[in-house]
């Protein structure tokens, strides 16, 4: 039972990791950038819903808030791909890695301006709610992390796999110029990624920030993220869910198995793993070992 | 009136003019060459018409329009299609994935039906791909349908972007260089296929093509460049006889021209 415990949790954080991931594989997908910000994202995204929503802040209705949050960080995303990656084409992919990552030192220090270094929680109708389950006692945030976590996977890869606009996003990362003469708007579609990324990042800031608490550092989760999104292959939006599982499933355990001082290694010891047995990820470009 | 005019359409790169003060009119349903020797604009008035560049002077019409406010991922929804010198396809994509981006332009539905697939999406993709399908048989690509682009030959690639390019259907078809790199019998395929392109799917042709001998047995009209400037424009025959050209190709005249 308590294995079973550790698991419903595991899973519920891993879920968090798994949609910090699907930003950077989004992004990854559709510009070949890697968005070393996406966890800062993440975490602006949940400072905007509890500066909208605390009681202590604006005090609007949680369900009021959410939309105005996604929608605000949507445009955050969009304006940040007209205004700054924009000019970074042609440039180095390291660039944009540097880019990014001071990017997240700035929105970091922005957040901590304005809202202060303290951890806050965000004051939703999912947080510490439990519910009784097969014997096991579940919160109602873990439950709504791992149902919000699915449909938002599912949404985005058959997005990506059916529609126009996921295709026209394919198309553009694999050949912009030739993308351009089969009729794709390339910038319009970049930024429409950037803004669906800040979307998602700000889903899992508002899950996060239910489930416990949040402050200006937590943003640093994006690198257990983006150990995630490599472990399920970079690239892959399945994947970066797996792989966020795997790294969320892997903590608690570790954490309650493992010596003190070495849990905190686990996940990065299975990145390694990972990358020395399957170097392209669980999930990722299986389909180029047909060639 | 003609498909495609150039108005006195010049470009400079730094001190350098690419091209200088061109004119020129593409007629509907004809093949139109642009030769010269490398260097001489050929590729910049391909670029100029599909608005990858912008001209420093003069005005380009499609159909008495000037397209001179579009952006590049305008040109294929005006029914301009293009190929490129270097091949640029989805590496990563079957070639039924490549003529089926084609289609983009094409497509109509929206996210949630095709998020739902609901039937009318189901119809329309039905349409397209029959709309692939018929260029696949067209060029004998059958064989490829789901290969990926990274492991096919050069010549086959070749295809497939003259392919893709068809699955766009435009009015206008812009070929850079279509010959380029291919064997003596796939230039003959290619030559064979201009042909029907033009007679059979009523294709307009604009071509740059080193190959004289591709070029004098497809084309309707040429227009010989040499250093941006127009040296020529005529009958195959009686551009390739014009002093000017054979000057600008010393060395080879017209029998080298011909090998």
């Amino acid at each position: 039972m308590e294995s079973l415990q550790l698991l419903v949790s595991g899973l519920a954080n891993g879920c968090v990791y798994g949609l910090i991931a699907l930003g950077f594989v989004l992004i990854y997908k559709a510009t070949e950038a890697l968005n070393f910000a996406q966890g800062d994202m993440m975490m602006l995204g949940a400072f905007v819903t509890l500066g909208l929503t605390n009681d202590h802040y604006w005090a609007l209705p949680f369900w009021v808030s959410v939309p105005i949050a996604l929608l605000l960080m949507g445009a955050f995303g969009y304006v940040l791909e007209i205004t700054l990656l924009r000019r970074m084409s042609g440039q180095s992919q390291i660039a944009v890695v540097v880019l990014t990552v001071a990017l997240g030192f700035i929105i970091r220090f922005l957040a901590g301006a304005i809202w202060g270094h303290e951890p806050q929680s965000l004051e939703s109708p999912i947080a510490g709610v439990n519910v009784r389950f097969a014997g096991l006692v579940l919160g109602l945030d873990e439950v709504a992390v791992i149902l919000v976590t699915i449909v938002l996977t599912g949404l985005l890869y058959l997005g990506f796999a059916r529609t126009r606009l996921g295709l026209a996003m394919q198309a553009a990362s694999q050949n912009q110029l030739a993308a351009y003469y089969m009729g794709i708007p390339v910038k319009r579609v970049s930024a429409l990624i950037w803004c669906l990324s800040g979307v998602v990042a700000t889903a899992a800031g508002i899950l996060l920030a239910s489930k416990g608490s949040i402050d200006p550092n937590s943003g640093l989760l994006g690198i257990k993220a983006f150990a995630a999104a490599v472990i399920g292959g970079l690239g892959s939006l399945p994947g970066a869910l797996l792989g966020g599982l795997v790294i969320g499933v892997i903590e608690p355990f570790a954490a309650r198995y493992v010596a003190a001082g070495f849990s905190q290694v686990v996940p990065y010891a299975v990145l390694l793993l990972v990358l020395i047995i399957r170097p392209s990820g669980i999930l990722s470009q299986i389909r180029e070992k047909k060639v | 009136m003609s498909l495609l005019e150039l108005e006195d359409v010049t470009i400079s790169f730094g001190g350098l003019t690419a091209v200088e003060s061109a004119s020129f009119a593409v007629n509907p349903g004809e093949v139109f060459a642009l030769v010269g020797p490398n260097g001489a604009g050929k590729s910049t008035i391909f670029n100029l018409v599909s608005r990858y560049c912008t001209p420093s002077g003069g005005d380009i019409r499609f159909e008495g329009k000037s397209i001179l406010g579009c952006a590049p991922h305008d040109i294929p929804r005006l029914g301009i299609a293009r190929t490129f010198q270097n091949i640029e396809l989805f590496e990563h994509a079957t070639v039924l994935q490549n003529l089926l981006i084609g289609r983009h332009t094409h497509r109509q539905s929206n996210a949630i039906s095709e998020i739902l697939h609901l039937p009318g999406v189901r119809s329309e993709e039905r349409r397209h791909r029959l709309a692939a399908e018929m260029v696949i048989d067209f060029l004998d690509l059958q064989p490829y349908r789901e290969s990926l682009i990274m492991g096919l030959p050069y010549g086959v690639r070749k295809i497939v972007e003259l392919g893709r390019a068809l699955a766009v259907e435009p009015m206008l078809l812009l070929l850079d260089e279509p010959a380029s790199g291919l064997s003596a019998e796939e230039t003959d395929e290619v030559a064979f296929w201009i042909e029907d392109i033009r007679q059979v799917m009523g294709i307009t042709v604009l071509m740059v093509e080193h190959d004289m001998g591709l070029v004098s047995s497809v084309s309707d009209r040429v227009l010989a460049l040499a250093d941006g400037k127009t040296l020529a424009i005529g009958t195959p025959q009686e551009v390739q006889t014009n002093p000017a050209v054979i000057e600008a190709y010393i060395g080879l005249g017209d029998d080298g021209a011909n090998e």
